[in-house]
């Protein structure tokens, strides 16, 4: 147990190493930003004197490194700047549109794990079968198939053709503002508040953009699944378990499965981690009011406070989640010393 | 290339490829491909793939010859057709001609595939092999910097990336590599610590070879089977990042006609015209699938301990 | 005469490769009442697969033919699954060479040992758990209650094929099957660990199958010995008859053994004679 909990301060160790470089490489990308952000933020008919005084404000006749330290000193007081385009402080702006993008990226994990893990676990028990093979096709294609047509394509076919999904947004102009907003998370806040059309509508809204983003991990999660458990039923240890003379079943989701559940839930936790990614082409698709949507706005609005805030609040959720894996691998593992 | 020919006549070329007692170190290596060729050949998908993604690389390279219009030129009164005699897949909302620019959106997209593997492979080949070779101090620092890079989604940091910059497809392809490094050098790093402790190379080192000679002419070799199975499978990755920066108004710019931008220009028709932007997609679509199918046979039969 | 346990008539494995087929065990005869029988042979000879059919826990890619192949009066070639699942464990027990791989490596010892138990035996949790406690003892351990909490990989190579002994004895079979029990062990556990399975099998009346690359280990422990080459049976004997071995391969391999009564300044190298494939 000591040495498990010495290797996890090592882990712990390096987060604020990563952390700063992460700081360091969006600090720098803002810098070899060509637009002038002085004019981007006072506008090309002021006066000299104002765009002076901006300048100054903004530190920018610093050299680099005290500029580094001004936006460090900043950051520590959770101070990201100001958004152009909305007026907002970034933070504000962050926190209003990241439980969007959580709430989307929850119910996806939730969508790929429920389908991916049994998939993968059939395509390795029935492995070199045509049920491996389809399985293996039906992965390859959600690892091809780009997020956003494959997003343009189902607003086609369930929205505009079958007419049985709603269409793009996160809830029906009816429901808005008509829940208390606690969580910010749509379908909790009208459980929350008992309102069951409201939650009805907001899962309905939900399912497109949470199934589109679904498939593409269903399939990493499916493909991962299947090579942990064929390296897990290549082992001893399973044929000692079907000479004790234990069910199919038992030996497959008992000794198999059970032998990689902690792998799997480290591939888990990376995955939620990479549904940010795909959150940003399938918020846009849908206009899905989230993190995602708000970075590609900015992108062409070249706000770039609002742009490397929002890069810097993905870096360091996706660092979290890396994070998370390594700990629970390392807790609940019983090999791992 | 005399040890290549066949020995005594009775012998066919397919005996002499598979015999058990090679007479040369060429007939060795050849029996040792043909072997490889026949294992990969075995798994059909993965043929498949390679078939698909040649024919699609021959197709973009005689794009000239094989456009039935210039990519280019606008034909309003002709806008949004369905496919014809005339427009075999349509023509898009400024009339041009969707299968030539699809032909010529494949230069685009694959010149950019190539330009990225290029830079990076070599690049996180080094990296990796130096790093897990001279270990210490070296190797931490330069695989912190590999988790920095590796700790951001690959798109949203090529995003911010081309922002910075200027959209286009030279900071696209920029983007796209500075974010594709890093799993290259995890890669090559792994290998070459595994590589390190064998016998043969502290042989090698006995003989008075110099680190740098070690390291690039007997562990980098070794990584390439592994690197290349991997540079395949990032293929299919690289053309899905360059079409969703395309898409996203980030990558190539219109009115080119690379494949995510095609889709851009073209998504308000998706409910009337939906042919128009999905045709582009799957483009893109069978791009990906094909390089997919082709590294994961090329797994199998390179890496088999990856699967 | 004892009950017949295991009765093969003319058993041949085979697995498919790219050259065709690939004979691994070949017309192959054998029958096993409660007695200790060992098979001896070199890797590859078939010793393996032979004694795992009569389970059925072949690769799933192996092609099986028997004109008989009988455990206990029941066809197991025609079995099915649930059939099977009644042989497997509950009346025959199958110990693997090194515990390291074989156990689970994220269950405890005394997890395994109740799974193995509760399987076969209707009892609720605490019986099994007490019911593997005694296991435990039974196969000397000092310490049983720190060892079913222990995992795998906290335990010793020894400690590791009694937890598996244990486990295989814990529905109670009639017939254990070794495979090479002990050739992952130290030598000087290797003897401790056959010494308790000899006696753990006499006083239980059970049937052995011990199989080994050992011959005169095997000649040791068991009361009759089979030897295998090339996927068949060449010679069977008595355990107390190993000098009157008439197969060369036999005779070459009790030569290549150094002995101190019969000091060679050399050791004999097996010269292997193809007709023996034939």
């Amino acid at each position: 147990m000591r040495g498990r909990l010495r290797a996890l301060a090592g882990t712990l160790a390096s987060v604020p190493i990563t952390l700063f470089g992460l700081v360091l490489v969006t600090f720098f990308i803002g810098r070899v930003m060509p637009v002038d952000p002085v004019l981007a933020i006072v506008g090309d008919r002021a006066t000299q004197d104002v765009v002076e005084q901006t300048r100054l404000e903004l530190g920018l006749d610093r050299s680099l490194p005290v500029q580094f330290l001004i936006y460090l000193g900043k950051l520590a007081h959770g101070d990201l700047g100001r958004s152009v385009m909305t007026s907002h402080t970034v933070v504000a702006d962050i926190s209003r549109f990241f439980p969007a993008t959580m709430e989307l990226a929850t119910a996806a994990i939730l969508i790929a794990v429920l389908i991916g893990v049994p998939l993968g676990v059939l395509a390795a028990v029935k492995q070199g079968t045509r049920i491996d093979h389809t399985i293996r096709v039906i992965c390859l294609a959600g690892h091809s198939i780009p997020i956003f047509v494959l997003a343009l394509l189902t607003l086609l076919v369930f929205y505009a053709t079958l007419g049985i999904a709603p269409g793009p947004g996160r809830q029906d102009v009816v429901f808005e503002d008509m829940v208390p907003a606690v969580t910010n998370l749509l379908t909790v806040d009208a459980l929350i508040a008992g309102d069951w059309g409201a939650f009805r509508d907001a899962l309905a809204h939900l399912a497109q953009p949470a199934g589109v983003l679904a498939y593409f991990s269903m399939a990493y999660i499916a493909r991962m699944t299947r090579a942990f458990m064929l390296d897990a039923l290549s082992g001893e240890f399973i044929i000692t378990a079907r000479a004790k003379g234990l069910p199919a079943a038992r030996v497959i989701w008992r000794h198999a499965f059970g032998n990689i559940a902690v792998r799997l839930v480290t591939v888990l936790a990376l995955t939620y981690a990479g549904l940010l990614e795909g959150a940003v082409v399938t918020e846009t698709v849908f206009s899905w009011p989230g993190l995602g949507q708000y970075l590609t706005v900015s992108l062409l609005n070249a706000d770039m406070n609002a742009v490397l805030g929002a890069t810097l609040v993905v870096g360091v959720t996706y660092l979290g989640f890396n994070l998370l894996a390594d700990v629970l691998y390392r807790l609940l593992d019983p090999r791992v010393r | 290339m005399s040890a290549a020919l066949p020995g005594p006549a009775t012998l066919s070329w397919r005996d002499w490829l598979l015999t058990d007692t090679p007479a040369s170190r060429a007939q060795a290596a050849w029996g040792r491909r043909y072997r490889l060729w026949r294992d990969f050949r075995a798994n059909t998908l993965a043929t498949g793939g390679l078939v698909v993604a040649v024919v699609l690389i021959a197709l973009t390279l005689a794009a000239p010859w094989l456009a039935t219009h210039d990519p280019g030129v606008q034909e309003l009164a002709n806008r949004l057709q369905p496919p014809s005699m005339a427009h075999w897949l349509g023509t898009d909302e400024l009339g041009r001609d969707v299968f030539s620019r699809l032909l010529y959106g494949g230069r685009v997209t694959l010149g950019m595939v190539v330009a990225v593997v290029l830079m990076v492979a070599p690049l996180g080949l080094a990296i990796g092999c130096v790093a897990g070779y001279a270990g210490g101090a070296l190797d931490r620092v330069l695989m912190r910097v590999t988790d920095v890079f590796l700790a951001f989604p690959r798109l949203i940091l090529a995003l911010a990336f081309v922002a910075a910059i200027k959209p286009g497809v030279t900071s696209a392809i920029f983007a796209i590599a500075l974010t594709a490094w890093p799993p290259y050098a995890r890669l090559a790093r792994a290998e070459t610590l595994t590589i390190r402790g064998t016998d043969f190379i502290a042989a090698t080192r006995l003989t008075g070879a110099s680190a740098t000679r070690i390291v690039f002419c007997h562990v980098a070799p070794l990584c390439l089977p592994s690197l290349v199975v991997r540079v395949t499978l990032d293929m299919s990755s690289i053309i899905l990042t360059a079409a969703s920066l395309g898409f996203l108004g980030m990558g190539a710019q219109p009115p080119s006609p690379e494949w995510g931008a095609m889709i851009a220009t073209a998504r308000r028709f998706i409910l009337d015209q939906w042919w128009v932007p999905t045709i582009p997609g799957i483009a893109i679509f069978v791009a990906s699938l094909s390089f997919n199918l082709l590294g994961d046979g090329l797994r199998d039969v390179l890496d088999p301990k990856q699967r | 005469m004892s009950p017949v346990l295991v009765d093969i008539a003319n058993l041949s494995i085979a697995f498919p490769t790219q050259q065709g087929l690939s004979l691994a065990v070949r017309e192959v005869s054998l029958t096993l009442g409660v007695e200790k029988l060992g098979i001896v042979g070199e890797s590859g000879s078939g010793k393996s697969l032979t004694a795992r059919s009569i389970l059925r826990l072949l690769p799933s890619n192996a092609l099986v033919t028997a004109d008989r192949m009988e455990f206990a009066g029941i066809d197991v070639l025609r079995a099915r699954e649930a059939e099977l699942r009644a042989i497997r464990g509950r009346r025959a027990g199958l110990i693997l060479q090194d515990p390291k791989y074989a156990l689970n490596p994220v269950m405890t010892a005394g997890e395994q040992i109740s799974e193995a138990w509760r399987a076969h035996r209707k009892g609720t949790r605490r019986q099994a758990r007490a019911a593997a406690l005694d296991l435990l003892a039974q196969v000397q351990i000092r310490d049983p209650e720190r060892v079913a909490r222990s995992y795998p990989h906290e335990l010793s190579g020894g400690m590791g094929q009694r937890v598996m002994i244990a486990m295989m004895l814990a529905p109670d079979p009639e017939l254990l099957i070794a495979d090479e029990p002990t050739s992952a062990l130290d030598a000087t556990v290797q003897a401790e660990i056959l010494r308790l399975l000899e006696a753990l099998v006499s006083r239980r009346g059970m049937g052995l199958i011990l199989i080994s690359h050992d011959l005169p280990l095997v000649a040791h422990f068991c009361d009759r010995v089979v030897v295998m080459y090339a996927g068949r049976i060449v010679e069977e004997l008595g355990a107390a008859d190993l000098s009157h071995a008439r197969h060369p391969y036999t005779r070459g391999l009790i030569d290549c053994l150094p002995t101190l009564t019969h000091p060679k300044s050399r050791l004999p190298v097996m010269v292997r004679d193809p007709a023996w494939l034939a």
